[in-house]
């Protein structure tokens, strides 16, 4: 039988396809002035070696929508450019999720021979319903935005169109 | 055929949409696991598999000895973005701000 505890998701794995190289994936995850043009909009802020901190800076709409300075922090566990890229992942926008600590989220960037590149980001969320419910989308309709689903979308439009997808 | 085909033809199938509603019930199961929810073969569960992941609506890891299913919901934002998500769409939903606005000083 399916019951409510079978939706308590402990990893979530989403993939895209992207005409673009590895090294415009990689910088669009990693560089600010690349974040801010899709997803959320926040300035992400990355040491990129082992035991490195990060840290997503809330955009201005974000922060009016009650957001701290800082949005999401963690810290790097493994960074191989342009192909992968292992952290921890907290959100500090909501004390729930604060609550519900670090998760572990894995960049993976695979280039075809197609010039198509391969991205999957896994990410494992034991422990954290809530958190896993935002970043499932679940929470659009209380204006939580619509999770990694759109986050990824809305990459994939900005690196081919050059564009972001909304303005 | 583009991604856009693959994807329509993965949910031109009632089987593969009842595969999709498993893993949406709960990601991250093994063939045997769906197997034994369908009336069908382990083989044709695979190949239905196979045309899902084509298709990127469903992403398969190795966790240890094991081969794990999870529903990718990529495609499908990809496809209502397409049609949809420019006429609705806000970076915070349009219902935040007006949920802020009513609750506001205004």
């Amino acid at each position: 039988m399916t019951t409510m505890a079978d939706t308590a998701v402990t990893t979530q794995v989403y993939r895209v396809y992207i005409r673009a190289t590895p090294k415009a994936i990689w910088e669009a995850i990693t560089k600010p002035e690349w974040s801010q043009k899709y997803g959320y909009g926040g300035s992400v802020e990355y040491d990129l070696r082992p035991g490195g901190a990060y840290r997503a800076l809330a955009s201005e709409e974000m922060r009016a929508h009650g957001s701290p300075e800082v949005a999401v922090d963690g810290e790097v566990i493994e960074a191989d450019p342009p192909r992968r890229l292992v952290q921890t992942w907290r959100m500090l926008m909501d004390p729930e999720m604060v609550a519900e600590g670090f998760t572990r989220l894995t960049y993976e960037i695979e280039p075809r021979d197609d010039d198509v590149t391969r991205l999957t980001l896994i990410h494992e969320l034991e422990g954290a319903p809530r958190l896993s419910l935002l970043l499932s989308g679940g929470l659009e309709s209380e204006g939580a935005g619509g999770g990694w689903n759109w986050v990824l979308s809305s990459l994939k439009t900005l690196l081919e169109t050059g564009d972001p997808l909304v303005h | 055929m583009t991604d856009d085909d693959r994807v329509f033809k993965a949910l031109a199938d009632p089987t593969r949409r009842f595969l999709l509603d498993l893993l949406f019930a709960r990601d991250g199961r093994t063939l045997t696991e769906l197997e034994s929810e369908l009336e069908m073969t382990r083989f044709g569960v695979m190949k239905h598999l196979r045309v899902l992941e084509d298709a990127a609506l469903v992403v398969a890891r190795r966790s240890g000895r094991e081969k794990l299913h999870y529903l990718n919901p990529v495609p499908i934002r990809l496809i209502h973005d397409r049609w949809i998500d420019k006429y609705t769409e806000r970076r915070v939903s349009a219902l935040a701000d007006l949920k802020s606005e009513l609750e506001g000083t205004a």
